[in-house]
């Protein structure tokens, strides 16, 4: 501790200093590479899990996570940075189209969606992927939050034929969607968003269906 | 250190200098998660961990650190163990790593584990120190807890609602029957506010009336309520 001139000192505590900055980035290396494969499973488990419930796996037979559509941006689909969509075959043939899509006008932001659109155009199921709508108001979107446990309020979109999808609007609106009163907002959003996508899948169906998989459309 | 010095230890974190309460740190996550008692308690438990391990990991280390740049070499450390801790959550525990996942990160902004590293194991032996991360977490999840109860109960008229994404099967309490409107207030953050003043008032009146009664049994040497920024 004989040095204490200005340089002396900054030199001395400017080399510690990159001494714990290279001890530390090398401990988050070594866990970045200890868990890389393990969190990129769990990822897709995850993701799994979220198509399984919009389309139960019973529907297909092929590698669903491995076998989709990369979109660039789309504006009919709310996509500013892209997305995918899903592909599910049974025996080669279509059976659904699982569409990433985004409602950009929540009340809080935007809502990300996934849905499934079946090959004669009904749709399976939709989920709110990631969302910031008002805790205990707007957020029966969610069926993980939504009061309703026995039938949440997104499963109604499970039951739309093809031509229903016209009338995929809220009753305020004229369609034949429920919501909540007072959230109207929300739920809005989302049915407009998922009419929007039903309605993409369904007039690209052959050339989404043809694609080269993992490539753009 | 003994035991005695342990238990005090443990005895400031959770109760004398709780954090939530006494020294009104780390704000940021308790208004945001607080909003029932399955959210607040998955913070609570994250922090502890994370407080533990970089008291330990400094209180270790603390003679290896200059003077000087003690404040950006606790960042730095507090930060790579968090980021730790969220990769091994995420990759070992990923269930819970679902609920808690969001909160981790947070955790770095939270001043209360500076605070306790800067003022207790910059200066303390390891073992100490670890306990006092433990206890200062524990006294922290405590408060988040009452909060998370105070809120959702007032809410959304519910108890543990959530509880399904960590013990599957499980299910929330409904308290008010499905009918009950929510009281939407509580669940925003300014309901956080309220319920927090609620609770300081509350600790403020038990150590008050403690004070009173040592003042009566007539041996006015009693400690003052132990303040802190």
């Amino acid at each position: 501790m004989s040095e204490t001139t200005a340089l002396g000192l900054s030199a001395r505590t400017g080399a510690v200093m990159v001494g714990f900055t290279v001890i530390f980035t090398a401990v988050m290396a070594y866990t970045y590479e200890a868990t890389k494969t393990q969190i990129a499973a769990s990822a897709s488990e995850e993701k799994m899990k979220l198509l399984t419930e919009v389309l139960p796996a019973a529907a297909y037979d092929n590698a669903l996570l491995d076998d989709y559509v990369q979109l660039g941006p789309t504006g009919q689909l709310g996509l500013d940075d892209g997305g995918r969509i899903y592909r599910a075959r049974k025996a080669g043939q279509p059976v659904a189209l699982l569409v990433e899509t985004t409602a950009p006008d929540g009340y809080s932001g935007r809502i990300e969606l996934i849905v499934a659109v079946r090959a004669d155009g009904s749709l399976s199921g939709v989920r709110a992927v990631a969302h910031r709508e008002t805790p205990g108001l707007g957020d029966y979107i969610d069926p993980k939050k939504d009061k309703n446990k026995t039938s949440p309020w997104i499963t109604q979109f499970g039951e739309l034929k093809a031509a229903d999808i016209p009338g995929c609007k809220v009753k305020k609106d004229g369609g034949q969607i429920a919501y909540h009163t007072g959230a109207t907002i929300s739920a809005r959003a989302v049915t407009n968003a998922v009419a929007r996508a039903a309605r993409y899948a369904t007039e690209h169906q052959d050339r989404l269906f043809a694609a080269k998989s993992g490539g753009p459309l | 250190m003994d035991f005695q010095a342990y238990r005090d230890i443990a005895w400031n974190g959770v109760w004398k200098q709780n954090t939530g309460v006494v020294q009104i740190l780390g704000l940021c996550p308790i208004l945001a998660v607080s909003n029932n008692i399955v959210n607040a308690v998955s913070l609570g438990l994250a922090t502890i961990l994370v407080m533990a391990l970089s008291n330990l990991t400094i209180a270790s280390l603390r003679n290896f650190i200059p003077y000087e740049i003690r404040i950006p070499v606790f960042i730095l450390i507090i930060a790579a163990l968090t980021t730790v801790v969220d990769l091994a959550f995420n990759a070992y525990l990923h269930e819970l790593y679902l609920v808690l996942g969001i909160f981790i990160p947070l955790i770095v902004t939270n001043c209360i584990v500076l605070a306790r590293v800067e003022a207790f194991a910059a200066k303390n032996e390891p073992v100490g120190s670890t306990i006092d991360g433990i206890a200062m977490g524990i006294g922290l999840t405590l408060v988040l807890t009452v909060l998370g109860a105070m809120r959702e109960v007032v809410g959304s008229g519910t108890l543990l609602s959530g509880i399904d994404m960590i013990v599957p099967g499980a299910q929330p309490i409904s308290l008010f029957g499905n009918d009950y409107p929510g009281f939407l207030v509580a669940i925003l953050p300014p309901g956080a506010f309220f319920a927090l003043g609620c609770l300081v008032a509350g600790r403020n009146w038990l150590e008050a009336r403690k004070l009173a009664r040592a003042h009566r049994a007539a041996a006015p040497v009693a400690d003052t309520p132990a303040e802190a920024g």
